[in-house]
């Protein structure tokens, strides 16, 4: 009786478990079998496999909904920003990790404040004009790496605080300067947080939407987030398009997802990953 | 050794500089900015004190509303994803479950995704002629379930805060599974031979063990919630009406509206309420160095 009991509980949770999946996964494999869809059939979004795969469908939406120029965009958005970050932030952590006295430590609590406080939009325009940096790359790249330096400062300082520092006295010993020692000595031993910081931040930068939305009034420089939104407007009663542009929105994130899970899991366990 | 010497300050300059002038710097002109009739209609900009303050709280109702309706769905998103999270870490930490990893991987995936996204993918989920849901309701015969899901009023707000949890519970089941993992098996073995049941074991053990970790993602979903935009704008954009608008939508019509001190108004009145939050925000944060 109570073997029976056992067996009946234990399918139980593990029907509840892949229900749970199943409504995360549900809307992900609509979209994906309504992206191969024509017009009319995915009119009816449904579970059923297409009658017929049009796979002209994502050749249409990489063509009108300028797909090709906003990855390229999203890309060197990413990428600048984050390499931005990891240098300054690395540098920073590093000297307020080993000497958290007097100002150090009010510019560590200054900002790590950051991770809270929200970003004042309309000031920040205002900011950028007096900068000449409106409606620019480098602008765009700029904020990034600033709403973002907060929490990549207070994970780095995490890790760079379990670095022992007889390292750095031995590196004196031998004649290293404080360049010297942080490029040659610290520098690769921070490798992992670097992976981390590197992951955490490019899906950030690459997820984001309000800055753009705000800063970014020429097409040309929209990232993919505003150009599969603007799509999204235009082309709204052709759901076989929408769905293949979102799908191909999706790609790199879930791509960098599966590679880099380690460092996100590892990310979201050391710290805190902004929701 | 010279510490000063050896450590120089300077090294702090790049991230110091940078988030100076782009996120500290913004947030005081802003709270200046507040005091004045700013707007993109006349160059003029004139001094009037707290009025925009008085409009936001005695004027207008729609500024209340914003307000009002940050409140509620910081509060709702935060109870949903903290229970639902926690339910979650539970059942997923469970022995008989087959493929564990591969649940925590599908449940956490969301997390990756941009909150634009999601919207537009449950936007078109949620379309009540076209969209999934509802053509799966009418399928099995629950047609009297089939709702507007995002144009009803009554309907609305439900769904985007559902729609976050969605994307969101993923996230803290992974921090609470972590949490779980560092809970020594000795206190339930002990337990166990004291004769306690699931409950007791939850309720006296697990539960306690857990507090900082449950207040940390409190705080988190707190901090998250009052700064929501991504998601409102792309699944409703504050419509129908203002039913669901929130402070940050609010901001944004107002910049677009060239409400400039309006949108300075409200984008400080959120600056002034983390700023009360950010000292817990800070100590739960430095906790979790050492619960982890």
């Amino acid at each position: 009786m109570s073997s029976l009991k056992k067996l009946v509980g234990t399918i139980t949770v593990n029907i509840v478990a892949l229900l749970t999946s199943l409504i995360v996964l549900i809307p992900l494999v609509v979209l994906f079998l309504n992206s191969f869809k024509t017009q009319g059939e995915s009119n009816k979004m449904s579970l059923s496999l297409p009658k017929e795969w049009i796979f002209a469908n994502y050749k249409t939406v990489i063509e009108q909904g300028k797909l090709v120029s906003s990855f390229f965009n999203s890309l060197l958005y990413a990428t600048c920003s984050v390499l931005i970050i990891t240098t300054v932030v690395a540098a920073a952590a590093f000297v307020i990790a080993r000497n958290r006295k007097g100002i150090n430590n009010i510019i560590y609590y200054f900002i790590i404040s950051g991770i809270a406080i929200p970003i004042n939009n309309v000031a920040l325009m205002e900011v950028l004009k007096a900068l000449h940096l409106v409606n620019t790359r480098i602008g765009i790249i700029l904020i990034y790496a600033a709403i973002n330096i907060p929490l990549s400062l207070f994970l780095s300082y995490g890790f760079i605080s379990t670095i022992p520092r007889e390292i750095d006295e031995a590196a004196v010993i031998d004649g290293c300067g404080p360049v010297k020692l942080f490029v040659k000595i610290i520098l690769p031993l921070l490798k992992p947080i670097i992976a981390t910081l590197f992951v955490l931040n490019f899906m950030a930068v690459w997820n984001d939407f309000t800055m753009p939305l705000y800063y970014l009034n020429n097409s040309a420089k929209w990232p993919m987030t505003l150009a599969v939104y603007n799509f999204f407007g235009a082309y709204e009663n052709s759901w076989n398009l929408v769905s293949a542009d979102i799908m191909l929105t999706l790609l790199p994130v879930l791509v960098v997802f599966i590679l880099g899970q380690k460092y996100i899991v590892g990310g979201v366990a050391a710290g805190s990953v902004k929701g | 050794m010279d510490r000063n010497k050896l450590y120089p300050w300077y090294f702090t300059s790049g991230a110091l500089i940078i988030f100076f002038l782009l996120c500290f710097l913004p947030g005081i002109i802003g709270i200046l900015y507040s005091f004045t009739d700013w707007n993109n209609f006349t160059d003029q900009i004139n001094f009037i004190g707290i009025k925009n303050y008085l409009e936001v709280f005695q004027g207008k109702p729609e500024y209340r509303m914003y307000i009002w309706n940050t409140v509620v769905f910081t509060t709702i998103t935060t109870i949903m994803k903290t229970i639902v999270g926690l339910i979650l870490a539970l059942l997923l930490t469970q022995k008989v479950i087959k493929l564990k990893n591969f649940h925590r991987m599908i449940i956490f995936s969301p997390q990756v995704m941009s909150y634009l996204v999601v919207g537009l993918v449950f936007k078109s989920m949620l379309h009540p002629q076209t969209g999934f849901l509802n053509g799966f309701l009418n399928s099995i015969g629950l047609d009297f379930l089939a709702m507007n899901w995002l144009t009803d009023l009554k309907w609305v707000f439900p769904t985007v805060m559902s729609v976050d949890t969605w994307k969101g519970m993923g996230y803290i089941m992974v921090v609470i599974i972590a949490g779980l993992m560092s809970i020594s098996p000795d206190y339930y073995e002990a337990a166990n031979i004291d004769g306690a049941n699931f409950w007791e074991k939850f309720r006296l053990i697990t539960l306690p063990l857990l507090k900082p970790i449950i207040i940390n993602v409190t705080i988190l979903n707190v901090t998250y919630g009052f700064r929501v935009f991504d998601m409102i704008y792309s699944l409703t954009n504050g419509g129908p009406g203002n039913a669901t608008g929130v402070i940050n939508t609010a901001v944004y019509k107002e910049f677009s509206k060239g409400n400039y001190a309006m949108g300075t108004t409200l984008s400080s009145i959120l600056f002034f309420v983390l700023l009360f939050l950010l000292y817990f925000i800070i100590k739960s944060m430095e906790n979790k160095e050492v619960e982890m």
